[in-house]
């Protein structure tokens, strides 16, 4: 954004100074900056406020050659100056009486729209119902209003009105600056109605000339400043006066950049986030993605491990048990065996017990112990 | 040499309205690449 | 408002549903009267005063308010904050609502509202931030219908579309936020083309910054305290996984708007110092300017730490209100109060009774059709017959 700014703000100081520029040879067209002279021959009214007599005749002709609704008090009628007025949207121009400290006669202005070379109502209308014409008239194109009046908001000099009183048709209004009659190689209504010749129409370059002339030619009657001239990026009305231009209602404050300076920014920014923002997201989505990954893989490794332990453990523990399980029955038999043995020891010697309880001649009832009886007995009968 | 654009307006309804176009591009062109850049990430997880 | 609970009475005659019927019936009888004798007959707009309540409440809040949108599904979607999602639908569907009335609210500003898809069909103007404004507007408009879809698929059981949906997630999303990003922060560029008309301690080449800084935590502060009201009057429509997850979002929400307010403060400060507008704040519009500031900035952002270092939801809410109050504040500084401001008093806009009442019935609108909304698709709770990602 910085350097499209930077660029931009270059671009505005070489129009600014188009004068300078034009001078140089075409080697400055390599260069970044761009230039714009604004339309040649494009043409514009000189306002010398201090021939203006306060008569509303340029008012009475506007009112006329555009057909707009009767004025609520006549044009005749004088005493409306007393009250600072703005356009509205059944005027296109007005004049006002200012009362200047330090000088004994008011001073009248007419205002209207000044057809800026640069204007801020086109640059801020999304359907380009504002157009800067070619031959210097800022014309407006009601066909694709919407009626969003931003073009007021964006006004620097609160000319464009609206018809607030219209509920499905209404229009923003403003001076034309006759564009009609311009193209019918007429004057607009208003310069040809000024008695005193307080409006000259022409030539914007030749209106500057003149103005600079009319300046040096009685310092003491002007200031020395063309209103229009550089106020925001030059206007095609212009502006003499006798008196600090602050004191008779004229923004002095404006600066001299054109609307589109103070959007440029932004406007360039636009196509930076359009681009950059999904790069930027999509890498913070796929980096959160990853983790969540790599988390829940480790997760899932580390429950596996947790899992193959386990089952080793188990395996070990049951091999374990196994063995033991086998031993003991191993050693479950052999008790098993001598207990057997054990019992048929006693049994056997119960019986011989017994037998000898009943007499030494009963016979044999195991081999072995019966020959261990014999012999006993044929020891005996040797004796005997 | 005539200039393209006598108006600071006039250039700026120029160069905005190409970018505008350039811009509806890029909003379709950098997530066709982002697919196409990990489109075999995508495809090695359904196998 | 405390009408319908699952125990209270189910008929047509709630206290609610009283208040909105006369309201939206007012509304009615608001909507002829402009759409017969024009702006004329309802607001008090005039030559030097073209943007009134309608602008800057409506459409300047309308859009800031409803940025919870972007901003909650940013954080569930894109940055994996998996706590979110409980809140995601909330936030989405409010948003949805949002925009909708603002371009509703649109229809009765502008002059002819027919033509309000002009700058994008047949005459745009690309010079134009109210032409960037409209077409992110249109175009996010779109984005979230689509991600609302779901909720009412849901609803109306259409499985195969909602999954279409689904799939489109991440797509959509930062979609959204691309376009959040451009009309949030040109909203406030609007007001950069007119220097002589704003007051300097509002005007400033960082407005767009200002503007898009603040939407972040405008949205999270909408979603906290739009939940407090949902959580006082829509409990029942609740599951549990919902009941869970808000008491995470509130928290986590608190934070993060806290931090991020305290980085608009900065960027604020810096601004003054931009343009060195420092001795503006010993005058009357500077004590305006501070308590802006400070009153519904720096005090809400501290509430918000206490609330969040304390876990306590009920500071949380209370500063969820201030910084709500505050984004409100500034816009209709920016847009209505100090714009104009060296105009002599008696030229100055006051909105008229009818202008208030238009807005209230348009912000009724949008109460309503929450409720319908909550109150029979699945936003509050999730589907029994869907799967979610919690």
């Amino acid at each position: 954004m910085g350097i499209s700014r930077r660029k931009f703000l270059g671009w505005m100081g070489a129009a600014a100074g188009a004068a300078a520029a034009s001078m140089k040879p075409k080697a400055a067209a390599a260069a970044a900056a761009k230039s714009f002279p604004g339309h040649p021959d494009s043409l514009g009214v000189l306002h010398d406020t201090t021939r203006c007599i306060g008569c509303r005749k340029c008012e009475a002709a506007c009112n006329e050659v555009n057909n707009l609704p009767k004025p609520e008090a006549p044009f005749d009628d004088l005493s409306v100056l007393e009250r600072r007025r703005r356009t509205h949207a059944g005027s296109y121009t007005v004049v006002n009486k200012f009362s200047v400290p330090g000088k004994k006669d008011p001073v009248f202005v007419k205002r209207q729209c000044n057809h800026c070379l640069e204007p801020a109502c086109a640059s801020a209308c999304f359907v380009q119902a504002f157009k800067k014409s070619e031959k210097g008239p800022v014309v407006y194109n009601e066909k694709v209003c919407v009626g969003c009046r931003y073009c007021m908001v964006a006004c620097p000099f609160y000319v464009p009105a609206y018809e607030y009183d219209k509920a499905l048709t209404p229009r923003v209004t403003k001076c034309t600056m006759c564009a009609p009659r311009i193209a019918e190689g007429k004057l607009p209504g208003c310069v040809a109605a000024c008695p005193k010749e307080a409006l000259t129409f022409g030539p914007r370059k030749k209106l500057l000339e003149y103005a600079r002339a009319r300046i040096a030619k009685h310092p003491d009657r002007y200031v020395g400043h063309i209103y229009g001239e550089r106020e925001m990026g030059g206007t095609s009305w212009l502006y003499l006066s006798g008196v600090d231009f602050g004191h008779i209602g004229m923004d002095t404050g404006i600066g001299d950049l054109p609307a589109a300076a103070y959007t440029a920014g932004p406007l360039a920014a636009v196509p930076l986030v359009v681009g950059l923002w999904p790069v930027l997201l999509t890498g913070i989505w796929a980096i959160s993605k990853r983790k969540e990954k790599r988390a829940s893989d480790e997760l899932s490794a580390a429950l596996a491990a947790n899992t193959a332990a386990h089952e080793q453990k188990k395996r070990e523990e049951l091999s374990a048990l196994r063995q033991k399980l086998s031993k003991e029955k191993e050693a479950a038999v052999e008790r098993a065996v001598k207990q057997a043995l054990e019992e048929a020891e006693k049994e056997r010697e119960q019986a011989a017990a017994e037998a000898g309880k009943e007499g030494g001649r009963q016979h044999e009832p195991a081999a072995r112990q019966g020959g261990a009886e014999k012999g006993e007995a044929e020891q005996a009968d040797k004796e005997n | 040499m005539e200039p393209d654009f006598y108006t600071l307006q006039g250039f700026m309804t120029h160069v905005k309205g190409v970018i505008y176009v350039l811009m509806a591009g890029g909003l379709v062109g950098i997530p066709l690449f982002w697919k196409f850049l990990a489109g075999r990430d995508e495809k090695k997880r359904t196998y | 408002m405390a009408g319908e609970h699952p125990t209270g009475q189910r008929g047509l005659f709630t206290p609610f549903n009283v208040v909105a019927g006369i309201i939206l019936l007012a509304g009615g009888v608001l909507t002829v009267m402009r759409f017969t004798g024009g702006l004329a007959a309802v607001t008090a707009l005039d030559d030097n005063n073209p943007w009134g309540l309608w602008i800057g409440f409506d459409l300047l809040c309308g859009v800031a308010l409803a940025a919870g949108g972007y901003v909650t599904s940013a954080g569930a979607y894109i940055f994996g904050l998996k706590r979110f999602h409980a809140a995601v639908r909330p936030a989405i569907l409010t948003a949805f609502l949002g925009y909708a009335l603002v371009v509703l609210a649109l229809h009765y500003d502008v002059g002819r509202p027919w033509r309000l898809p002009y700058p994008i069909f047949v005459s745009p103007g690309p010079t134009s931030l109210l032409f960037e404004v409209g077409l992110c507007v249109f175009l996010y408009l779109t984005v979230l219908f689509i991600e609302v879809t779901p909720a009412a698929f849901e609803w109306l059981k259409l499985t195969r579309l909602r999954a279409l949906v689904v799939k489109l997630t991440l797509v959509l999303t930062i979609f959204g936020v691309v376009l959040s990003t451009l009309h949030q922060s040109s909203l406030g560029a609007l007001f950069l083309i007119a220097p002589g008309k704003l007051h300097p301690l509002w005007y400033s080449g960082y407005l767009p910054v200002f503007f898009f800084v603040s939407s972040i935590f405008a949205g999270m502060s909408m979603v906290i305290f739009e939940g407090t009201l949902a959580h006082k009057y829509l409990h029942h429509k609740m599951d549990e996984a919902h009941k869970a997850g808000t008491l995470n979002v509130v928290l986590s929400f608190g934070k993060a708007a806290a931090f991020v307010m305290a980085g608009y403060f900065y960027i604020k400060i810096i601004g003054l110092a931009a343009d060195d507008n420092w001795h503006y704040l010993a005058t009357g519009w500077g004590l305006w300017y501070l308590l802006e500031l400070f009153g519904f900035v720096a005090f809400p952002a501290f509430l918000y730490a206490l609330g969040v270092r304390e876990k306590n939801v009920r500071t949380i809410r209370v500063a969820s209100l201030f910084a709500v109050l505050g984004v409100v504040l500034n816009r209709l500084n920016v847009s209505v109060i100090a714009f104009n401001w060296h105009l002599p008093l008696s030229q100055w806009y006051v909105p008229s009774i009818y202008e208030v009442g238009t807005s209230v019935f348009i912000v009724t609108l949008g109460i309503v059709a929450y409720k319908f909304a909550a109150t029979h698709m699945p936003i509050l709770h999730g589907h029994p017959d869907f799967e979610y990602e919690h």
